[in-house]
């Protein structure tokens, strides 16, 4: 339970006499107990949290779509509409659940759950701070690659199992797309397990700690494309404009959650929005230093903590409102486009830059290029 | 060591038991708030107004089949990389660059033959042309 929340607040006095008393008083081990408890509310309030950032994406969304289309948008729910949220979770609560009469009853009710099942397993690793982290697996890069495939699964099996054909178009071309972009972030993602020497999200960010130039972005140029690579093809994972083909409203009526009512449909979308909060948490924990601070402060107390959640946060809502800003600046893309893009354009790049950060590695000893600029004057942080 | 990895995937579980408690409970409230008159027309598939014609489950493209062997080879590829990916910077820093580099390369390389084999085929394209359809 080292490295994670549990053991965190398992040092602290408190919780500690509260382990002793109760072991005693059982007459077995309680730390595993008392970490599960932990561990239970902590997710309950990341969980919270997500669903509280995904519910004001839906908003941040639609103020800064009408902001940059010379509008106003929504501004009738509380101060500039920032309840917006309540009134539509309740409007998605109180509407009928129909189901189309031909569809495939268990498949149409399990799609929804395995798209929020993804994107809520994903929330378990992802570091918020050096101590708020669920489970620093030593594979965790790896599980939130696998783990977060699952909405694809989801994704496929709405447009499958309504028994419409937009739906089925719109799986389809979700489940292709998915799949096919997942092959660039994993090779960007083996370009920075090449660089940090490790797997674990925890290992990854420690090598980044400090000034901005120990950022991987800034390590060398091909690391610079690949953020680049990384984050293009995380907005077709995440479905979002230009590569919202499986909800093309234009084409596809609605793509696949076509014939979802009620809290399906908003369950499809709560997922949604909070997959591009987590997709681009692991965009700043990879590339962009994660949680930490120029400077190390109050590191290890619970106020550190929270400063390099915020940190970590600000970072990940820049990220969240360019995500939004290339949805209302760039037009869709055609189906065949949107293939090619991915496999002859950026799967090649992602192998160069791979092969590149191989070769840099060797050839520098792996030091950054800014290292290698200003080695003369002084010599800290970097690749080792 | 079973119990400590046991303990290193406890958060998980939470997390997993959390997502299915979101979903049962979303479920129920708006079970109880929601209004449930089944029948009619609203029970159709949604087809822009009309009378749906036939069912949706018809054949599929075959190019979705393609696309998604060619993800399995990839991926299946790339899983076997992580590991040397992983040990890459200690390999180097033990002096053994050169080594690792030359295993690391011919990893990609035959990675990099898959991807010039399907693209020569024209299976990288959405909609296969019909000349290189019939010429393969």
């Amino acid at each position: 339970m080292e490295n994670t929340i549990a053991g965190y607040f398992l040092e602290f006095e408190p919780l500690q006499y509260l382990v002793q008393n109760s072991s005693a008083f059982f007459g077995f081990d309680t730390t595993a107990l008392i970490g599960f408890l932990i561990f239970f509310i902590f997710g309950i309030v990341f969980l919270g949290f997500l669903a509280t950032v995904g519910g004001f994406g839906t908003i941040a969304e639609r103020k800064i779509s009408a902001d940059l289309q010379a509008r106003i948008g929504p501004n009738r729910v509380g101060p500039y509409g920032a309840f917006q949220l309540i009134a539509d979770g309740i409007k998605m609560l109180s509407k009928e659940d129909i189901m189309p009469r031909s569809a495939d009853k268990f498949l149409y009710y399990l799609a929804p759950f395995l798209s929020l099942f993804g994107v809520v397993c994903t929330i378990a690793v992802i570091p918020f701070s050096g101590d708020f982290i669920m489970a620093d697996l030593n594979v965790g890069v790896f599980y939130a690659l696998a783990i977060s495939s699952i909405v694809g699964v989801g994704i496929f099996l709405g447009g499958y199992a309504s028994n419409s054909k937009w739906s089925l178009l719109g799986g389809m071309r979700g489940a292709a797309q998915i799949i096919s972009y997942e092959i660039p972030v994993t090779l960007c993602i083996m370009m920075i397990v090449v660089l940090a020497g490790g797997i674990s999200f925890g290992t990854i960010i420690d090598q980044q700690a400090g000034m901005p130039w120990n950022w991987y972005i800034f390590h060398n140029p091909f690391t610079f494309i690949g953020f680049f690579i990384f984050f293009i093809s995380n907005l077709a994972e995440t479905n979002r404009a230009p590569f919202d083909l499986p909800e093309a409203e234009s084409e596809l009526v609605s793509g696949y959650h076509t014939e979802y009512t009620g809290i399906r449909f908003g369950l499809f979308a709560l997922a949604e929005y909070i997959e591009i909060f987590v997709v681009n948490g692991i965009a700043v924990s990879l590339f962009l230093g994660g949680y930490h601070l120029p400077f190390d402060f109050l590191e290890g107390t619970i106020p550190g903590n929270l400063l390099q959640f915020g940190t970590f946060f600000i970072k990940t809502c820049v990220l969240y409102y360019v995500v939004i800003w290339i949805r209302w600046t760039f037009p869709r893309l055609r189906v065949d486009h949107l293939m090619s893009l991915c496999w002859k354009y950026l799967t090649p790049i992602a192998i160069f830059n791979l092969v590149g950060v191989a070769i840099w590695m060797v050839c520098f000893d792996g030091q950054s290029m800014f290292d290698l600029l200003f080695s003369g004057s002084s010599h800290s942080g970097g690749g080792h | 060591m079973s119990n400590q990895s046991l303990n290193a995937f406890m958060p998980i579980i939470v997390m997993m038991v959390l997502a299915a408690a979101l979903y049962g409970a979303a479920l129920l409230v708006a079970h109880l708030l929601s209004p449930s008159k089944p029948g009619g027309n609203k029970d159709l598939p949604y087809e822009c107004g009309e009378e749906p014609v036939g069912s949706a489950w018809s054949m599929f493209n075959v190019r979705f089949y393609v696309v998604g062997l060619i993800f399995i080879i990839f991926d299946v590829e790339s899983v076997l990389m992580f590991p040397v990916a992983s040990i890459f910077k200690k390999m180097n820093e033990m002096g053994e660059g050169t080594y690792i580099l030359i295993i690391f390369l011919s990893f990609i390389s035959v990675l990099l033959e898959g991807i010039a084999y399907c693209w020569k085929k024209g299976d990288l394209d959405w909609v296969k042309s019909y000349k290189r359809s019939v010429d393969s």
